[in-house]
């Protein structure tokens, strides 16, 4: 089983230890030589798979993820549901005892399933319960394959401990199929060229690139695209200093055509839902709008979770991924390019230049707002951040960029929602630490924007990173409260007409107020705060870049504006 | 009335994304309009209402709420706006605010300074 998952490339596995992997666990840090992979020390499960998210966010590939059979996989399902909707590949090994007589007590038949994958099938792409050396070697390679076929997913491998425990004589040669990935399914010519043919007709095209850009070289295609066709993209990893980002999305209300390359919830790209007492959905796009739209999603879905979003029918519809079709659609739009076409879309592109620049301008005006307030507010403390980053190669790996900081290049951000893929709160504490992880053979500094109820669902991820040395500085967004949830629960006070005072009931973490510096420090993690005073955010910072950059953790714990 | 909501409306939306402003006869132009309030009682009813919530302890906005303050909108508009309002913002019965509560908490947005110049903030010079 080490043989295989070294041979799959695999440079860590993280988990929480359990005694239903015990013997792939000893084999890897013993036969394995605890190399490549490397065992990452987590303390639930839920961590070791989100850091597997993180890591795959960046590195482009899985790290692998062990766990325990039954409470292990209770342990990690929802982050196994985050990658699932988040379209990210992560390989997981799950231990479990099916042979009776091998359960040697109460705990191991309590943590012992007859089908021990089926709790999570519903949001995973594959998995398999190998009853044999060869089979687990043709499942696990079978296993990265499907992982990384674009729409990636997770998958997982149950290793039974039956087949773990048993003695494999030394003359027995167990054959490892070679892997070979996938080629990404790209876009057939005919409706390729027709996508060409309706934006270069349009008057203003708009590319919403939620998750197209996976590498750097997607990044330099969605550039190319945008500039042959001089529109503006209102999402995606596209650089933000590019006189065609829009990311306010206000554009999109201009729109004749719109173009989704792997757009998540196309029809929520287009809608704004209003929740009051009678909710009602307004169109943001006029009448007659074009949807066109590219995307891998529908060639794998399934019934029971709801994260397929609201139907929508675009006029062109290729189910292929974007990235790998993009080449093809640059160069259909540059065979349409006419003479006549050249000067509309050279006069687009003046318009588009001139209102990035007032939003920019916008949204530095705006920044002054709340400067000097305490709690600090979010514009003072991403201006504070960008002044330690600017200069350096850099990566945000939690929480959400500024409008005003320069994003040129695709790992600079983990992707549209900076969240996990399906909004499951606890996933930035380990993701920042898994993605960190991927950029530290970089020597990226990597910072994260951590709020505060999501680090208090497995803030254990803290000594992880301390413990292997992961370089990431985490600046906490500490609102004392989980201020999404005070607004529902005054949205129903306020439906219900009963007075709001008692909205804070039970979504405040106040009283006391959590001192995240000594948690930090308590994890072995240098840190400071809390901080209230806008004057005192620059030193903290500094200081804790000067740990960051010794290659060590540190956290920075600094009281905020609400949200 | 429905007009007069789709101008509320419209007011709001357009103080939503304008950037800050800084006239005087303006903000002249809106304390004639606007009710005697207590500015104190209004901070504290911003905060106990949980106006800062979405639009920030000084009413600077955020990801959830548009900036209200500094010069926040005619009183008029803004009360209209609380018991009616056209986005996502959840309504303001009387029975929750009271006119003398907007009052207040209008007073407390009134006094609120006007940010620096971002020139003037080397962290946000160009």
């Amino acid at each position: 089983m080490v043989q295989v998952l070294k041979s799959l490339g695999f440079e860590y596995v993280a988990a929480n230890p359990g005694s239903s992997f015990r013997s792939l666990h000893e084999s890897l840090v013993n036969f394995g030589g605890n190399i490549n992979p490397e065992f990452l020390t987590c303390c639930h499960e839920e961590s070791a798979v989100a850091m597997g998210d993180g890591y795959a966010r960046i590195e482009g590939k899985p790290l692998a993820v062990c766990a325990h059979s039954t409470v292990g996989l209770q342990h990690a399902s929802m982050a196994i549901y985050n990658a699932y909707a988040g379209r990210v590949p992560v390989f997981l090994v799950l231990g479990n005892t099916v042979d009776i007589t091998l359960r040697r007590n109460l705990g191991d038949w309590d943590h012992s399933a007859q089908d021990a994958a089926a709790m999570v099938r519903d949001y995973t792409k594959w998995d398999d319960l190998p009853a044999s050396l060869t089979q687990f070697a043709e499942s696990a390679v079978r296993a990265y394959r499907i992982a990384m076929t674009p729409p990636m997913g997770p998958v997982v491998l149950v290793a039974d401990s039956g087949l773990q425990e048993s003695p494999v004589p030394e003359t027995t040669r167990i054959p490892i199929p070679k892997l070979t990935l996938m080629s990404p399914p790209a876009g057939d010519s005919a409706a390729v060229n027709e996508i060409a043919r309706l934006l270069m007709a349009a008057e203003m095209p708009v590319i919403v690139a939620e998750r197209a850009v996976r590498t750097a070289a997607g990044m330099k295609l969605l550039v190319e695209l945008a500039e042959t066709l001089q529109a503006p993209v209102t999402q995606g990893k596209f650089p933000t200093d590019h006189p065609l980002s829009h990311p306010d999305g206000k554009v999109i209300a201009d729109a004749d055509v719109v173009l989704g390359m792997e757009v998540n919830d196309l029809w929520g790209a287009v809608h704004v839902y209003r929740d009051q007492l009678h909710g009602s959905a307004r169109s943001l796009i006029r009448p007659g709008v074009k949807l066109l739209s590219i995307s891998p999603n529908e060639l794998y879905i399934k019934s029971n979770y709801q994260n397929f979003q609201r139907f929508t029918d675009p006029e062109v519809n290729i189910a292929a991924d974007a990235e790998t079709t993009m080449p093809a659609l640059i160069e259909a739009c540059k065979r349409l390019l006419t003479a006549d076409r050249k000067n509309a879309i050279a006069e687009r592109g003046r318009r588009l230049t001139q209102r990035h620049a007032q939003a920019r301008e916008q949204a530095r005006q705006a920044a002054t707002l709340a400067w000097d307030a305490s709690p600090v507010s979010w514009q003072r403390l991403f201006a504070e951040v960008w002044e330690l980053m600017k200069d350096q190669d850099w990566a945000l790996v939690g929480g959400q960029p500024s409008r005003l900081w320069r994003i040129d290049r695709h790992y600079q951000t983990m992707g549209v929602t900076g969240s996990g893929g399906a909004g499951g709160v606890g996933f930035t504490a380990p993701a920042s630490v898994g993605a960190a992880l991927a950029h530290r053979k970089h020597g990226r500094l990597c910072v994260s924007i951590q709020s505060d109820g999501d680090l208090l669902y497995a803030p254990g991820v803290l000594w992880t990173a301390a413990h292997h040395r992961i370089p990431l500085l985490i600046v906490m967004h500490n609102n004392r409260a989980y201020h999404q949830e005070v607004m529902h629960v005054q949205r129903m006070a306020n439906r219900h007409q009963r007075g709001i005072e008692n909205a804070r009931t039970g979504t405040t973490l106040t009283n006391p107020d959590i001192d995240f510096a000594a948690i930090a420090k308590g994890m072995g993690v240098y840190s400071e705060g809390p901080i209230s005073a806008p004057k005192d955010l620059a030193a903290a910072l500094r200081r804790g870049v000067d740990v960051v950059r010794k290659g060590e953790p540190a956290l920075v714990d600094v009281v905020t504006q609400p949200r | 009335m429905r007009v007069s909501l789709i101008f509320i409306a419209a007011a709001v939306l357009w103080a939503q994304t304008r950037a800050p402003e800084r006239s005087k006869q303006q903000t002249t132009r809106k304390d004639a309009a606007a009710p005697a309030g207590d500015a104190a009682k209004g901070k504290k009813l911003f905060t106990a209402t949980g106006c800062y919530e979405c639009h920030g302890y000084v009413g600077q906005g955020g990801t959830a709420g548009p900036r209200i303050a500094p010069d926040p909108i005619p009183f008029p508009a803004f009360s209209a706006y609380l018991r009616h309002p056209a986005n996502q913002m959840p309504p303001y019965t009387e029975k929750v605010a009271s006119n003398q509560d907007l009052a207040d908490i209008y007073a407390y947005l009134k006094t609120i300074p006007q940010p620096p110049s971002p020139d003037s903030i080397p962290l946000l010079k160009k």
